[in-house]
């Protein structure tokens, strides 16, 4: 599948190929096209080499530079990877990333489906859990959530508070290295709701027919689930598998507010030990390098699932 | 934007042959209970948020309930008329700026490019639009870095240029994308009778494409408050100084600055006060959103 299929599946909407009217010479308005185009477009112009491409290729020239803002930038060639490949926080990092993004992105995903097949069911009341279940995901990603995180988990914290009400005395979970990450785990699930919506809408056009089909033909409804509904919803699913994981690589805010990446770095997330290095130790270079192997990290885990979905998703009939 | 939500009436027929009438009730009250039950324990830290707002300190952390004989709004005044350097109208009154300038820029730009993308032809077109798809998939942290650098250079750090200029230069693609799939299903019999009305391309994107993609736009409108309102990266990297905070950076500040327990009734009132205009927003236009998300996987 080519990333503008992938395009049109973010967008849930097919309509057509988007070179469909060229050289058709139908537009009576073609001739001054180019020119409306490039003023049109001139802003996106601007920031798409002034913000993007400009500062990728300056950022992949900074990989190879020691620069702390204050003195010109040093090549120093591949120094800095070498460091990386040294550096025990930076491994440290990695781990916590991706036990982060192994641990959260099925617990949303299972999370997610559970309720969207519930509720498919439920008729009922719907708008009323539809909004109610996404209610927290739109919440989810600010400060103030991540610091209400801090209040429900943390020193004297509800969680704590109610767990010594029955007996058990566990004190901060945020301030425990075993159980750090998983606060932060349960904030991200915690925001499913947006995820479940996608699943829902998804559940909402499984063909009839073929569940019927299936019925009238003896399969339980495990096999119906498993042969007919998860089949037709596999793009969706495909799509928020990389979606998600590619926010779980990157979340910052959490991290950053609940837990400050402690105790013991057990929530240093990449992000996290990244804004360190680049904007509190101004080691501009070793920052760029970090993100820079994001860059390719995250390449070659998209387009791991990409290959991957030519075995497990379908699109159409 | 629209899905077709057809429900038939045959599937209930078909399950109706297999399970018996009282099977199914009972199933219903079991799906709904376990529904109900999930959305109390997600919904109980909100409330419970929005109760220790309104109590007294030594009362917030003590109690695990909702109720109290004490309710008190100290807690709201307290925190936006703060002593020391904590300032939450002044941080209000930031996030809005920018959230607004944000709004702005992101609907002008990102509008002009979808119309571009989706009914003119222009030489590189392809090329442009497979960059626009890639950088959907690219990490924001590989121009994080630069983009300080060259910010800085500009002597643009405690502004909030940096936060706001990139938004009227069309940086988020995910809603251009949005726009031209919405565009382009537009018909284009709209566009050629407005031409022979005599509206060139300025007349025809503002007098047809615009009115016409209004839901869209809404959408695009929305997401971007949202996210400018939850922003937390960019404000902590560009703005240090106190005065230029906004809200997310003020919480954060506090939660740290926060001694003994003898102030967190206004942090959790400022924490309250800030979630505010998203659940309005919420409450305001839930259906634009909820379908932007079904429909297009906006977050």
């Amino acid at each position: 599948m080519g990333l503008a299929s992938f395009g049109e599946q973010l967008t849930g909407t097919s309509t057509g190929d988007w070179r469909g009217a060229r050289g058709r010479g139908r537009s009576p308005l073609r001739r001054d096209h180019a020119r409306t185009a490039l003023i049109f477009l001139s802003p996106w112009l601007l920031g798409m080499i002034g913000l993007t491409l400009g500062p990728m290729v300056y950022s992949l020239y900074l990989a190879f530079t020691k620069y702390n803002l204050l003195s010109p930038p040093r090549f120093i060639g591949v120094q800095n990877f070498h460091d990386l490949v040294a550096d025990s926080r930076f491994r440290t990092s990695v781990v916590v990333t991706i036990r982060y993004v192994l641990l959260s992105v099925p617990v949303v995903l299972i999370v997610s489906m559970v309720v969207a097949l519930l509720m498919n069911a439920a008729i009922r009341f719907i708008t009323g859990y539809r909004a109610l279940f996404y209610l927290p995901s739109l919440l989810g990603a600010s400060v103030a959530i991540a610091t209400l995180w801090r209040m429900i988990w943390g020193d004297s914290g509800l969680i704590p508070n109610a767990l010594s009400k029955i007996g058990i005395h566990h004190g901060s979970f945020i301030g425990d290295p075993k159980t750090a990450l998983y606060t932060i785990v349960s904030l991200n699930a915690w925001a499913f709701g947006s995820t479940m919506i996608i699943f829902l809408a998804g559940l909402r056009q499984v063909s009839k027919e073929l569940l019927e089909a299936a019925a009238v033909d003896g399969a339980s409804r495990l096999r119906r689930f498993w042969h007919v509904t998860l089949p037709s919803i596999s793009p969706l699913i495909f799509f928020s598998v990389v979606m998600d994981t590619l926010h779980a690589f990157q979340a910052f805010t959490g991290a950053y507010v609940t837990t400050g990446g402690g105790p013991a770095d057990t929530t240093l997330f990449y992000t996290l030990y990244l804004y360190e290095k680049g904007f509190a130790e101004l080691n501009m270079g070793y920052a760029a390098a970090m993100a820079w192997l994001l860059v390719l990290g995250l390449a070659a885990i998209t387009g791991g699932l990409f290959f991957s979905s030519r075995y497990w998703v379908h699109y159409g009939e | 934007m629209t899905t077709a939500t057809s429900t038939r009436v045959a599937a209930p027929a078909i399950q109706r042959v297999i399970r018996p009438a009282k099977n199914r009730l009972a199933i219903a009250v079991i799906r709904h209970s376990l529904l109900i039950i999930v959305l109390i324990l997600m919904l109980y830290p909100l409330l419970w948020m929005l109760a220790a707002s309104f109590r007294p300190n030594n009362e917030i952390f003590t109690h695990l309930g909702i109720w109290s004989k004490n309710y008190t709004i100290a807690n709201y005044v307290n925190g936006l008329h703060g002593g020391g350097t904590i300032n939450f109208s002044r941080y209000f009154l930031n996030s809005v700026i920018i959230a607004a300038l944000s709004v702005a820029g992101n609907l002008l730009s990102c509008t002009l490019a979808a119309y571009t993308f989706a009914r003119l032809e222009f030489p590189l077109k392809r090329v442009a639009f497979g960059l626009l798809l890639a950088t959907l998939l690219l990490p924001y942290h590989v121009t994080l870095v630069p983009q300080y650098i060259m910010f800085n250079k500009l002597h643009w750090i405690n502004t909030f240029l940096p936060l706001v200029v990139p938004k009227f230069l069309a940086t988020d693609a995910f809603f251009i994308f949005l726009m031209v799939q919405f565009i382009r299903s537009l018909p284009h019999e709209l566009d050629y009778a407005a031409r022979i009305d005599g509206a060139g391309h300025w007349g025809i994107f503002t007098r047809i494409i615009v009115p016409l993609s209004l839901p869209a736009i809404g959408t695009m409108a929305l997401f971007t408050f949202i996210w400018t309102w939850n922003d937390f990266l960019g404000p902590l990297l560009y703005l240090s100084k106190n005065s230029l905070w906004t809200v997310p950076l003020g919480l954060n500040s506090f939660l740290d600055s926060t001694g003994g327990e003898s102030s967190y009734g206004a942090l959790f009132a400022m924490a309250t006060l800030s979630l505010a205009p998203l659940v309005a927003v919420f409450i305001a236009f839930q259906r634009l959103l909820l379908e932007g998300i079904a429909t297009s996987g906006l977050k």
